[in-house]
């Protein structure tokens, strides 16, 4: 069974639809990329996933272990967050609070888990360390360290390499590469095709025509080789 | 001087406003950490003139304990600035400004149609400066502000990694499901409780100053949410405390030299955190 599966799905605010009859389904270990251009409702359909948004009508279910708010998130910087004073070991934690239910402390095991995600997105010594004093991309890893604290089975991201430079966007792509590797799911909306079809192993295409299926299919498709060109990525 | 001080000690007034005074400073510091980041500081202004119209509805009617019927107005608004901050047809700061102006001027008309004493401007004076009302208080207000601190302490004690969390990003909370809508419920009731009680100290206009000053001498210097948490209350607690006593022994309205305690240790506190800034730039 799916991870994820959206069927005949229909998003959009005040009964007004952005996307109609939209299908499709994720599968454990899968590497998702949704790109579309900007207004074509990606935000809006990964809100709807995260179950921040009701769907206008169709049915988006979990399954394979996945519960609902067992997702992983990173989600694009607030202006709050630019100068809110926590640090990385604060942010990182509060991502196990999930699992909490109205316990108010945190654990050994939550402890022990927020330590994990630290080392793992290579973070070691920095948990005293001011996070509003990081470097953008520093921030981005501790953002996905704290989705890793919620889940390892699934991570939805944002965005996540908006704003930072050429070098620091292919550390953290190898970064969630190696995430993918060692058996987490990634669904990651971008508006980078050429990262997308380079990193992704789907794509989901949404805005005018939607494309579901392989990267090697979109690249192939007709709306895939017209955002790809739009994109300046005739090389790809 | 310090005799001055020992034989003010003596009287019952004097200790009663120390301890309510000192009670309303931890709780109000300890919510504006939440407040300011969260964008809301201007929430507690809001709040304190709901709370002044309230008051004179209170005072008009002829209610005795006037508490009964300010708590759960500013209750209510409350909950719906917090609710109007996140989705809603007039933004939120806009309908902090319609509320509080609209109560502010309703309860000066009925102060002035209605008036409860000879002295109407005497009145208005002090339930927006909280000029003396402090050191009129009885036992019972005493024990209900103990009563009401603890329990503010408590939720935020048990709340406060939540807070954290639907503070630092609410969207990230409410997708890993963190019932954000419950906790900023319990937080807008818990703020107005803080309004209600800190009128007595400063009067209605300085409320804000209360909330606010504490968080942001504290965010000056420190980097985590812990440290900023801990020394706000710090900040707040020893402002209230010089306040009170330079009031009593300069005879100065008690509320607006609190908050003049409270801009000295801001202005501290940002020449320190300038500081702390320029030598990590060198090393």
């Amino acid at each position: 069974m799916a991870q994820l599966s959206c069927k005949n799905v229909s998003l959009g605010y005040d009964s007004h639809a952005i996307i109609s009859g939209l299908s499709f389904e994720v599968n454990g270990g899968d590497y998702l990329a949704i790109v579309g251009e900007n207004g074509s409702g990606k935000s809006t359909l990964m809100k709807t996933v995260l179950g921040l948004m009701k769907p206008l009508s169709g049915e988006i279910a979990f399954g394979d272990g996945v519960k609902k708010n067992q997702i992983g998130y990173l989600p694009q910087q607030t202006v709050v967050q630019r100068d809110f004073p926590a640090s990385v070991w604060e942010v990182v934690i509060s991502g196990c609070l999930s699992g909490m239910g109205i316990r108010p402390f945190y654990n050994k095991k939550e402890k022990r888990r927020a330590a994990d995600c630290i080392e793992k997105l290579g973070l070691r010594g920095f948990e005293k360390r001011s996070y509003r004093a990081l470097s953008g991309g520093q921030q981005q890893r501790v953002l996905l360290a704290r989705a890793l604290c919620s889940t390892e089975k699934i991570i939805l991201l944002d965005e996540p390499v908006s704003g930072l430079d050429p070098k620091v966007t292919a550390e953290m792509y190898s970064a969630i590469e190696k995430l993918n590797a060692e058996g987490t799911t990634v669904i990651m909306i971008s508006h980078d095709v050429a990262a997308a079809t380079r990193y992704a192993r789907h794509i989901l295409h949404i805005g005018g025509e939607v494309f579901f299926g392989r990267k090697e299919e979109y690249i192939k498709s007709e709306n895939g080789k017209k955002f790809l060109r739009a994109g300046g990525n005739e090389n790809v | 001087m310090f005799e001055t001080l020992i034989t003010y000690l003596n009287f019952p007034f004097v200790r009663y406003a120390l301890i309510v005074g000192l009670l309303i400073s931890l709780c109000s510091s300890v919510l504006g950490v939440t407040l300011v980041l969260k964008r809301f500081s201007y929430i507690g202004d809001g709040l304190s003139h709901v709370a002044f119209g309230a008051m004179s509805v209170a005072a008009v009617v002829g209610l005795t304990d006037r508490l009964l019927l300010v708590l759960p107005i500013t209750v209510v608004c409350a909950v719906i600035l917090l609710k109007s901050g996140q989705k809603a047809k007039i933004k939120g700061d806009a309908a902090v400004a319609m509320i509080s102006v609209g109560a502010l001027a309703i309860g000066y008309i009925l102060m002035n149609k209605f008036p409860t004493s000879s002295n109407v401007s005497a009145d208005v004076c002090s339930t927006l400066f909280g000029a003396a009302s402090i050191l009129t208080l009885t036992r019972f207000d005493v024990w209900l502000c103990i009563g009401l601190s603890v329990a503010v302490a408590v939720v935020f004690v048990f709340l406060y990694n939540k807070l954290f969390a639907i503070t630092f990003d609410e969207n990230f909370a409410r997708a890993t499901g963190t019932n954000a809508g419950a906790y900023n419920l319990i937080l807008a009731i818990v703020i107005a409780v803080v309004i209600v009680l800190a009128m007595n100290l400063v009067g209605s206009l300085l409320i804000s100053a209360l909330v606010i000053f504490p968080a942001l001498s504290a965010m000056r210097v420190f980097k985590n949410f812990l440290s900023v948490t801990v020394c706000s209350v710090i900040i707040s607690a020893v402002c209230a405390l010089v306040g009170i006593i330079a009031a009593i022994l300069l005879s100065l309205p008690v509320g607006p030299t609190i908050v003049v305690a409270d801009i000295i240790a801001f202005a501290v506190f940002y020449v320190a955190g300038s500081l702390v800034g320029i030598r990590r730039k060198s090393v």
